[in-house]
């Protein structure tokens, strides 16, 4: 699984690279997280809020920082 | 259990009656503010509130907690009625809209669109590469932090409906003609090319859609921690500096030098509110202390919107996607129309 944290480093993007850790150790997958600072390969995917999280390059979540329980909920489908 | 897990176990029922519980609590708690800190500092402890020590330490305590309400109400309100709106609906709205109508459009769903400042610069990509004209993206990115929801909701629980009609008013005019205005001079040149050559891809997501009432109830208690924890220092900070002009500032001293006389007052007030970061609800304390002291509500009204509306980390984050010059043409436009609103406020209304 491909994971990317959308964001140019504000506190938001740090904490949801943060919970997004710590969901992928709870869930107990091999993830590979990646960072994206880059205005335009954000703007790439369509993200206007950050901070976002793209799963498989699919944008699962922007704008908000969600619990480590959410992000677990919404890694489920793509551990297959 | 969290916030979200303790909203989901509770029926419809309980969810209305907690929040209605909620309501009743905070009007409390607003109407006996007063009353506490009168009896409990000037009755039991003793001061006197005309002296200065009275009126600063009373105006310290009171404005903390009305501000810490009206901040925790409002913000929650707020949040719940902007979880129906979301900047990808705003561009699908903006997208294809011509200049004029565009920008009044653009000024007002700069308003009620959920937005921070730290997302400005996706957000501007995402508004340019979608088609929507410059201009119209610059009222969009000035109304958005110019009228700024704690900034009503604090004028109107400390000056009433007047001001607050003004200020609304006033920043919705400037966004649209600095939108206008910035439109027309035909900028695109310095703009950095990267944000013309993106192409948007992926799909969108709305992150408004699907969200049931017990996600937005706790999306407006999550919001309201992340603001308090983010402003309490500035709060504070400006809570003092107030009760300090409260409490020693000679009566006249502002006046004299920053009243109604003093033809350059408005124009030190844009300057010095420019450079100094902080927000509407650091700045409210010292506007309402400024205000006693005999200032004029235009000079008050201007250095409010040049410290909320022309921020420097803002300006930052801007130079990633804009060329110095049309930061130079935006701090321009945005400050003449922030000085004129100063200077016709002041003409019409005085103090």
């Amino acid at each position: 699984m491909k994971i990317k944290v959308l964001g140019p480093g504000c506190a938001n993007c740090v904490n949801l690279e943060r919970v997004t850790r710590e969901a992928v150790a709870a869930m107990g997958i091999d993830a590979d997280i990646e960072k994206v600072t880059d205005y335009a390969a954000i703007a790439g995917y369509g993200v206007m809020r950050t901070p976002a999280l793209v799963v498989d390059e699919k944008v699962v979540l922007s704008g908000r920082v969600p619990t480590a329980g959410h992000v677990r909920e919404l890694l489920t489908p793509y551990v297959a | 259990m969290s916030v979200a897990e303790r909203l989901r176990a509770r029926t419809p029922t309980r969810r209305w009656v907690g929040l209605a519980v909620a309501a009743i609590v905070w009007f409390a708690l607003y109407e006996l503010n007063r009353p506490l800190w009168d009896w409990l500092l000037l009755d039991v402890l003793g001061l006197d509130p005309a002296g200065r020590l009275g009126s600063g330490v009373h105006f310290f305590f009171y404005d903390t907690v009305k501000i810490g309400l009206l901040l925790v109400g409002i913000i929650f309100v707020v949040t719940v009625l902007r979880s129906f709106m979301s900047v990808e609906r705003t561009r699908a709205l903006l997208g294809g809209r011509r200049e004029g109508v565009g920008n009044v459009m653009a000024a007002g769903l700069g308003v009620v669109t959920p937005f921070c400042s730290c997302s400005a610069v996706p957000a501007f990509i995402g508004f340019v590469a979608a088609g929507v004209p410059l201009g119209v993206t610059m009222s969009f990115l000035i109304s958005s932090p110019l009228v700024n929801e704690v900034a009503i909701a604090l004028l109107f629980g400390m000056f009433g409906i007047g001001p607050t009609v003004m200020y609304v008013g006033a920043g919705l005019t400037i966004a649209i003609v600095a939108g206008f205005v910035l439109g027309r001079l035909r900028l695109e040149r310095w703009v950095e090319p990267f944000v013309f050559e993106t192409r948007l891809g992926g799909q969108l997501i709305d992150s408004t859609l699907g969200l049931s009432w017990d996600d937005r109830i706790q999306m407006g208690i999550e919001e309201v921690g992340v603001i308090l924890r983010k402003i309490w220092p500035y709060l504070l900070v400006g809570i003092g500096l107030g009760a300090a002009i409260h409490g020693w500032a000679p009566e006249d001293f502002f006046a004299a030098y920053a009243g109604a006389g003093n033809p350059f007052a408005v124009l030190i007030a844009v300057a010095i509110g420019i450079p100094l970061y902080s927000n509407a609800a650091g700045i409210m304390p010292l506007v309402e202390a400024l205000h006693d002291k005999g200032l004029p509500m235009g000079t008050l009204l201007a250095f409010m919107m040049a410290v909320v509306a022309l921020s420097l980390p803002e300006l930052i984050l801007l130079r990633r996607v804009l060329k110095p010059q049309l930061i130079a043409f935006f701090v321009g436009v945005v400050g003449v129309g922030i000085i004129a609103v100063g200077y016709l406020f002041n003409a019409v209304i005085g103090v």
